[in-house]
């Protein structure tokens, strides 16, 4: 789905209690279209950024729009996006067919047969209590409930974080089949990159309540190197070579570096990093109290 | 219809390992011209893997030739790789057992075999990619 | 929205709905036995002097319906609480306890009209049952209240408003004690209560505490509102009533040894069902302060000299008479008469209304300013 109107658009987001900035200074444009994975360690601003997206939370300073609108725009709006908050709640004392019947009423473009179907597909019993589900159960309830609104775009928070990993897997399943379907762009939070590796197109990583980097998954992978070579300090790499982490040893010295440009410098074995290496090594940084440079987007 | 599953400890890119999977199908005569490949929606479904990345490995082997998309059908094999390379395999595959039973005789373990198949077959990829 | 809120108050409704069919039956059931004793007992043809038809009929009543007349009393007093604390206090603070309200205000339904269509209807059901509840609850004990508002009428005294008893009936359904458990006041209570435990529930964001917060400030306004408030919603009459021995209202007693034990002084405002505010005793235009108020009633304490027995003769009557009357002594009571029944009830039940609709507002307000993860 190309659409120039992006999925979430941050400027300067902040928000602060107390003294403490859970967000601050967050700069950002999700393109829509894609699924995007906003990865971090427990407390870096995740939920807290979902929030301000969706509405719960009022920002203290700068502004964001979700598909070009304000997130607590009237009904039309609400009806655009699709929510599904952590822990997954329901309503405990309702019954599947109760939720449902709360999702026809509550929404003007709700797809009862995609509902119904999704429901059989899961072998969930429609007169069970939400509260007699297991957790996987419940996550694929709230997933459902979030779907059949038929959003244009589904914000997750952290929704498979405490699923085992049949569940997990199934989750994901439904999201994915459901996203090429209906041509969804999805937002998606957890605190585990593996979770996010397999699904996700795009990147933004959170931590310390900033932004270090987001961009395409292909580019932040095709742009980040790990180099391996004889000692040499970090200045003495060229300019276009932007280091993230080093590390030495007597005679080693390895670094990760972000390079446009391809690295020809035959003294150094070059060697792709994962994602996973990737959220370390800004994680390192964020730690190392490395200046915080607000990371350009990568785009492809 | 060809099934794919995900390795995501290969440290491969999901949309390669796609790829890969598809020609190696071709290979061993389970996909045929005109077998239709799985749409993106179930791909995506049943791998739990991003729509795009299925597009860009479905858009890859498109321009390599091997499958065409016929929009609003779906995507189909065009051309076999099997076709004429399945007596030269079995030939080829006869010489390698023949080569490994001479390595063993030499006094060669499996993994030293290996480590030696491995490092020939590298050099070999470097020089084609140059 | 309106499906929802009646499916999550489904559990409320089904035991609200239940209580009101047992008191109906119950009520349906005993008010037929008490409204044929009061029509037998000829009192509704007596319009004057009824006192002791009225307290022969009281104290014919069963000790059932005795337990049933307080207990539906209690149940009137219960009622409005019970429901801010269960139906007002979970309504907003348990979606936030248990994180529904994600899933609520993702909904395609503001959060306005989400917080107005639950405050509206629950609060509507609270009203109703509370108003249900009165009507069966004053219907019934009408004859009993008729019966004992006329029996202790004709003695009605000084002590705050509670007249001597024969019973523990009480005198007037202005009494504190019974307004709130009569007419449509239990209604505007009820609404006030549910109002106040979603306000606490919005406030507080848990249950409990919500409960807690809602049970004491609610409980507070129910003691000060009829002392400070009530009396002063209408512009309360005035009586002076002079005292002597020839209406009845002085009483010197004597004790076995032809002593003074005590001159009493009973008054004689008697208007049935009047709600005494407050009264002073004049002796001339000062007020007395030599009328202590004893445990048998406001006593004269400096005797005139000729009402103090001489030994032997005991006393002139005559002379005493005279002594009182110089002294010139009365009652200058503050009222509220008993016609101003219902416009008190409907005053203060339009003020709780109020109340009740602007807490109502500020809770939806609330609700709307984002401050909730």
């Amino acid at each position: 789905m190309t659409n120039a109107t992006a999925a979430i658009d941050a400027r300067g987001l902040g928000k602060r209690y107390g003294h403490r900035w859970a967000l601050a200074d967050c700069t950002l444009t999700i393109p829509a279209g894609h699924v995007a994975g906003l990865v971090g360690p427990n407390g870096a601003g995740k939920t807290t950024l979902i929030s301000l997206a969706t509405g719960m939370l009022a920002p203290t300073t700068g502004t964001v729009e979700v598909l070009g609108g304000q997130p607590t725009g009237g009904s039309d709006q609400l009806a655009r996006v699709g929510y599904v908050a952590q822990d997954t709640p329901t309503y405990a004392g309702l019954s599947v067919a109760d939720h449902l019947r709360l999702g026809a009423h509550l929404n003007p473009r709700w797809d009862a047969a995609l509902a119904r179907r999704r429901i059989e597909q899961l072998g969930l019993d429609p007169r069970q209590k939400a509260a007699e589900l297991s957790g996987g159960q419940r996550a694929q309830l709230a997933l459902t409930l979030a779907l059949a609104k038929r959003p244009e775009l589904l914000i997750l928070d952290e929704p498979i974080a405490s699923l085992d990993p049949s569940a997990r897997r199934e989750f994901l399943q439904v999201l994915m089949h459901a996203t090429a379907e209906q041509g969804l762009s999805v937002v998606m939070s957890s605190h585990l990159v593996a979770d996010l590796e397999r699904v996700s197109d795009y990147l933004i990583v959170l931590i310390a309540s900033r932004v270090r980097i987001d961009g395409e998954v292909d580019g932040l992978l095709a742009t980040h190197h790990l180099l391996t070579g004889p000692r040499r300090e970090a200045a003495s790499l060229p300019a276009s070579q932007q280091v993230i982490t080093q590390s030495h040893t007597g005679r080693q010295s390895t670094f990760l570096v972000r390079s446009s440009e391809p690295v020809i410098d035959p003294a150094w074995t070059v060697e792709e990093v994962s994602l996973e290496d990737l959220v370390v090594a800004y994680m390192g940084q964020a730690s190392a109290g490395s200046p915080d440079i607000r990371m350009l987007e990568v785009r492809r | 219809m060809i099934e794919f599953h995900l390795n995501s400890r290969s440290g491969v890119a999901p949309y390669l390992q796609l790829i890969r999977q598809v020609r190696q199908a071709l290979r061993l005569g389970l996909l045929r011209a005109g077998d239709q490949l799985p749409t993106v929606k179930d791909v995506a479904g049943s791998v739990a893997v991003n729509p795009n990345t299925v597009l860009k490995a479905y858009r890859e082997l498109e321009y390599e030739g091997l499958v065409a998309a016929k929009p609003g059908v779906g995507t189909f094999v065009t051309k076999t790789l099997s076709d004429a390379s399945v007596a030269a395999h079995q030939r080829l595959s006869l010489e390698l057992s023949a080569w490994i039973g001479r390595a063993q005789q030499a006094g060669l373990d499996i993994e030293s075999i290996e480590a030696l198949f491995q490092r020939a077959v590298q050099s070999a990829a470097r020089e084609e990619a140059v | 929205m309106i499906w929802l809120t009646c499916r999550q108050f489904r559990p409320q409704a089904i035991t609200a709905a239940g209580a009101l069919i047992v008191m109906a039956i119950v009520l349906a059931v005993t008010g037929h036995g008490v409204g044929s004793a009061y029509t037998s007992s000829r009192l509704p043809a007596c319009h004057a002097n009824c006192a002791t038809i009225a307290s022969n009929f009281v104290d014919s009543i069963g000790s059932f319906d005795h337990v049933l007349y307080f207990g539906s009393i209690l149940l009137m007093y219960l009622a409005p609480p019970l429901m801010g604390l269960f139906w007002g206090a979970p309504l907003i603070a348990r979606e936030f306890e248990a994180g529904t309200h994600r899933i609520a205000w993702n909904q395609s339904v503001t959060r306005t009209r989400w917080a107005f269509v639950k405050l509206g209807l629950v609060g509507l059901a609270a009203a109703a049952t509370a108003g249900l509840l009165s009507l069966m609850v004053t219907w019934w004990a009408s004859p009993i209240d008729h019966a004992a508002s006329l029996a202790g009428g004709s003695v009605q005294a000084a002590a705050g408003g509670v007249g001597v008893h024969s019973t523990w009936f009480v005198e007037t359904w202005l009494e504190p004690a019974i307004f709130a458990a009569r007419g449509v006041a239990p209604l505007g209570y009820a609404a006030f209560a549910f109002a106040l435990g979603v306000t606490a529930g919005v406030l507080l964001r848990r249950t409990l505490p919500a409960m807690a917060v809602t049970l004491v400030v609610f409980a507070v306004i129910q003691v000060v509102v009829p002392n400070a408030v009530r009396p002063h919603l209408l512009p309360p009459a005035h009586a002076t009533v002079p005292l002597n021995i020839q209406n009845g209202s002085i009483h010197v007693s004597t004790n076995a040894g032809s002593g003074l034990s005590g001159i009493q002084l009973t008054g004689s405002f008697a208007k049935p069902g009047a709600w005494v505010l407050s009264q002073v005793f004049y002796a001339g235009r000062r007020a007395d302060p030599d009328i202590i108020i004893t445990s048998s009633g406001p006593e004269l304490m400096m005797a005139p000299q000729a009402c103090i027995p001489t030994p032997g003769s005991g006393i002139r009557p005559a002379d005493c008479r005279n002594a009182l009357a110089v002294m010139h002594l009365r009652q200058s009571v503050t009222y509220q008469p008993a016609s101003r029944f219902w416009p008190l009830q409907c005053i203060e039940t339009g003020i709780y209304l109020l109340l009740a609709a602007g807490l109502g507002w500020a809770c939806a307000w609330q609700v709307r300013r984002r401050r909730t993860p």
